[in-house]
């Protein structure tokens, strides 16, 4: 069965907003969803990974290289093909081991042909793609180390059991969890560029809207992908378009400024801050196909780019949400 | 008046479980997509005979059990068929092929098991899973994330042999493949009703819908009608409660949700008016209702999946590797077995007159990892009339401060009080700091000091925990003038008697402990605790939480 389509989902669109926009720009780093169960967390990652457009890549390449000198020796292509494949879009099971994470040695065929070769792991397949964290306050904690180290790095080195590899490992992060069941540790949180919180929708037509379009879906599947196709095609065609009006874009000196001074005001720790704040806020302008950013674009992605990095009180219990949009108010006014 | 009015349904319902039950498992059997259903019930004659009714499925039975490998799940290597045909073998995993998923002891599966599981069932709507939970106490249960997508939950307690009745498994094809529409005002009705129960997940009216219109199909009908309503509420929705609905009228006299009854109405009238449905689930909802959401709601906050045992070999410091089977997820020490199987190479090829290198399991090297495990900080809290009128507020500000740090350290923190003539478990061990601090900032104080109950208390908190691979320390904080004795009554010489008692016990076991003195002016028996706790002792210094807190760590040692 297809996945749920993206444009269906009713309601949430804070994070629907958040997802499109990394799809515009990768490099604004990943999303991080919090909510409850049953808020439809999942159904919009996996709705994502079918809304995502295609890319060209090296036919059975390991890591997606879109270029054929790209390819690491360790692949052994005999033939270098460029092909059109769908955006990987990975699963990262909680308490999947390092090996599978990273990669390791293979040992099928170091057992049976002792041959040493190199089996990727899920690092190598999320390339040039996402890697979907379901339960990510829930990871180990070694997982979450290696996790940042190659998010931050954009390589993953393998050194283990005779073998050296390494690997350009570019993905988007994408998490999501249920604050309840546990915190999580700062230094991940901050490499998510976005992160939004979800809640059910509290108010019976909506949900009922939801639960029909589920039915729906399961009901008469054909019929419920061909509706919502030529809506999931035109928001495709968006972020193809805004990913080419993003070049043209122009910031102007006092948006930067205002930039800098907003994060000060809410003294978000490093400048990571500010850096996905401006890239968020292009992504949204060029979205909106707007040519110039303006605070608009800024006021409207405040919230999902900085909330989760304030310094936080572990033990304060209101959400970070409410801090960044009353400070947006002074700063931006 | 409410109860009077509610008995008499109890009772038929009562003896509905079996019923209900029987008519989940067909449900399933129509519509996989259901998910599953939770059978809580100790193993025993009912549940065999429960058991032995889907057996009567047509797809066969897959057993998972709590300590299942990602191998027997997802398929792996065969090794041994592999290294002795020198031929690539593969297993198929459990979870690929077709069939009835049992999981036996739910209440003992990981959350590593059940996010597996939770994942493959929200790609499946081929199969099913069983959860047979056998939990004893309230707090025990299935992990919510995987009891979430289960649609059903029948607690078999209560339910004797003489009672039920066998039900042929009837013939489920036709029904099956039934398409049947649910029309737009019971798709309102039961989200209507899901949210009065309180119940915030989509999950349980998607649920609801599904099931209503899996037993239209049952029933041979192509469209929904009450009666499908009304079973659907009964079996998705009571359980997930987490209110009880306000009743807006009085409830009228006769009207108990049976076949007969919604018959008689009109076949035009399709849903049931809200309150009929509303007082099917009532009826329905368990009397201990509250303590149970109270259990839940603990479940929830234990939280992240690290407590699991680390007996494991995947991590840690590497040492040495030794000579094993490759088992449930050990990691095999490549290069080590290589070295071990080469010398043989020469006389195995001429044995066997294969060539290529010749692996055997007895050449195989396990990896082996020493590691530490997490630590979990248990805070046996004084919240007795004494300990309030003195210094309660500074002990809760000192306990936050140690969260705080407990928060750097990434250690687990659980949290108990004694106040009046017991203790009371507030919080299990978690990582969630905002409930740590509701729950302590909600805590009275009043009452006498059952210090012994306190520690025992703590005690059986610090077992539990070892058994689950974390390494507990337990922080008594108290004005140590106990006057509780262990069976709840005021004495206080045999409470001190008790306490020390208690103390030994905790020693014995090799607890490590801080007795953290809260009185106005030290307190020598406390003193005399602490030593026969092999623990340090602290009064709390006035006013300055944070010094105690920097004591506390010096102590723990980082």
């Amino acid at each position: 069965m297809p996945p749920f389509p993206f444009s269906a989902i009713v309601g949430q669109d804070e994070m629907k907003q958040a997802m499109i926009l990394t799809a515009i720009d990768a490099s604004i780093g990943g999303v991080l969803v919090f909510g409850d169960r049953g808020t439809g967390k999942s159904t919009a990652v996996r709705a994502l990974a079918a809304l995502l457009p295609k890319i060209k890549a090296i036919k059975d390449c390991p890591v997606n290289s879109a270029k054929a000198k790209e390819v690491p020796d360790w692949a052994n292509l005999a033939t270098k093909k460029s092909v059109t494949v769908a955006t990987p879009v990975v699963d990262l099971p909680l308490g999947a081991t390092e090996d599978r994470v990273t990669g390791a040695l293979d040992i099928e065929k170091a057992l049976t042909k002792g041959d040493k070769a190199f089996q990727p792991g899920l690092l190598a397949k999320a390339k040039r793609g996402n890697l979907y964290i379901d339960e990510v306050n829930l990871l180990e904690d070694h997982i979450v180390d290696l996790l940042l180290d190659v998010a931050q790095s954009g390589e993953n080195v393998v050194e283990r059991e005779g073998l050296s590899i390494r690997h350009p490992a570019r993905f988007v992060l994408v998490g999501s969890g249920n604050p309840e069941e546990g915190e999580l540790r700062p230094q991940l949180l901050d490499r998510f560029g976005l992160s939004v919180e979800v809640a059910s929708p509290k108010d019976i037509e909506t949900r009922v809207e939801v639960i029909k379009r589920r039915d729906g879906f399961e009901n008469d599947n054909a019929a419920f992908m061909l509706r919502w196709q030529a809506e999931d095609a035109a928001i495709r065609d968006r972020i193809l378009t805004a990913r080419k009006a993003l070049i043209k874009l122009k910031t102007s000196d006092k948006t930067l400024n205002d930039v800098a001074e907003l994060c000060l005001a809410l003294g978000s720790d490093g400048l990571r801050g500010e850096l996905t704040l401006l890239k968020a806020a292009r992504a949204y302008a060029a979205w909106r196909d707007d040519s110039a950013l303006t605070r608009a674009h800024l006021r409207a992605v405040a919230p999902m780019a900085l909330r989760h990095r304030l310094r936080r009180d572990p033990l304060d219990e209101a959400g970070s949400g409410t801090r960044v949009a009353r400070t947006v108010e002074e700063v931006l006014g | 008046m409410e109860r009077a009015s509610r008995e008499p349904w109890k009772k038929f319902l009562a003896s509905e479980t079996w019923t209900h039950a029987v008519r989940a498992l067909q449900l399933l059997a129509i519509d996989p997509g259901l998910g599953g259903i939770t059978i809580r019930a100790r193993s025993g004659p009912v549940r065999d005979k429960l058991f032995a009714q889907f057996s009567q499925l047509p797809q066969p039975i897959r057993k998972l059990h709590p300590a299942i490998s990602d191998e027997a799940l997802f398929g792996g290597l065969d090794l041994t068929a592999t290294l002795q045909t020198g031929q690539l073998v593969s297993n198929p995993g459990l979870l690929e092929q077709a069939g009835t998923f049992v999981l036996t002891m739910a209440e003992r599966a990981t959350t590593n098991l059940a996010a597996r599981l939770a994942c493959a069932l929200d790609g499946n709507h081929d199969n099913f899973l069983v959860a047979l939970d056998e939990g004893a106490e309230p707090d025990e249960g299935l992990d919510p994330r995987l009891a979430e997508r289960l649609a059903f939950s029948i607690d078999l307690a209560g339910v004797s042999l003489s009672q039920e009745s066998t039900h042929a498994m009837i013939d489920l094809a036709e029904a099956r493949d039934r398409v049947v529409l649910c029309n737009s005002a019971a798709v309102h009705q039961l989200t209507d009703i899901a949210c009065q129960l309180g119940i915030d997940s989509i999950r349980a009216p998607m649920f609801a819908v599904r099931a209503a219109k899996a037993n239209a199909a049952l029933f041979g009908r192509s469209n929904v009608e009450a009666e499908d309503l009304e079973i659907a509420c009964a079996l998705t929705l009571a359980h997930r409660a987490t209110r009880i609905p306000e009743q807006s009228s009085p409830e009228p006299e006769s009207p108990p949700p049976n076949k007969e009854s919604s018959e008689e109405k009109d076949e035009q009238t399709l849903a049931l008016p809200d309150e009929l449905l509303l007082d099917a689930v009532r009826a329905l909802l368990p009397d201990n209702l509250l303590d149970k959401l109270n259990a839940r709601k603990a479940r929830q906050g234990r939280g992240n999946g690290t407590g699991a045992a680390r007996k494991g070999n995947r991590r840690g410091r590497p040492q040495p590797s030794r000579e094993g089977r490759l088992s449930d997820g050990a990691r095999i020490d490549i290069v080590g077995t290589l070295r071990a199987a080469t010398p043989w190479q020469t006389i195995r090829r001429n044995a066997s007159g294969r060539t290529g290198l010749q692996i055997r399991p007895s050449d195989l090297r396990i990896k082996r990892f020493e590691e530490k495990s997490d630590r979990l900080l248990i805070f046996a809290v004084d919240a007795s009339g004494s300990s309030a009128i003195s210094r309660l507020a500074e002990a809760k500000g000192a306990v936050e401060l140690l969260l705080t740090q407990a928060y750097a350290r990434r250690d687990h923190v659980s949290l108990v009080a004694f106040r009046g003539t017991e203790a009371e478990l507030l919080l299990p061990p978690t990582r969630s700091l905002v409930q740590t601090k509701k729950r302590l900032a909600s805590l009275p104080g009043g009452g006498g000091t059952p210090l012994a109950s306190g520690m025992m208390a703590a005690f059986e908190q610090a077992v539990h925990a070892t058994s689950r691979g974390l390494t507990p320390t337990i922080a008594i904080l108290t004005d140590g003038r106990a006057n509780i004795a262990l069976d709840g009554k005021a004495d206080r010489k045999k409470a001190a008697k008790d306490a020390l008692q208690v103390a030994t016990i905790l020693r014995s076991h090799g607890m490590d402990a801080i007795v953290i003195d809260t009185g106005n002016r030290p307190e020598p028996a406390l003193r005399n605790l602490a030593q026969t706790l092999d623990a340090a002792y602290l009064p709390l210094p006035r006013a300055d939480a944070q010094r105690l807190s920097d004591s506390v760590t010096t102590i723990l040692g980082d």
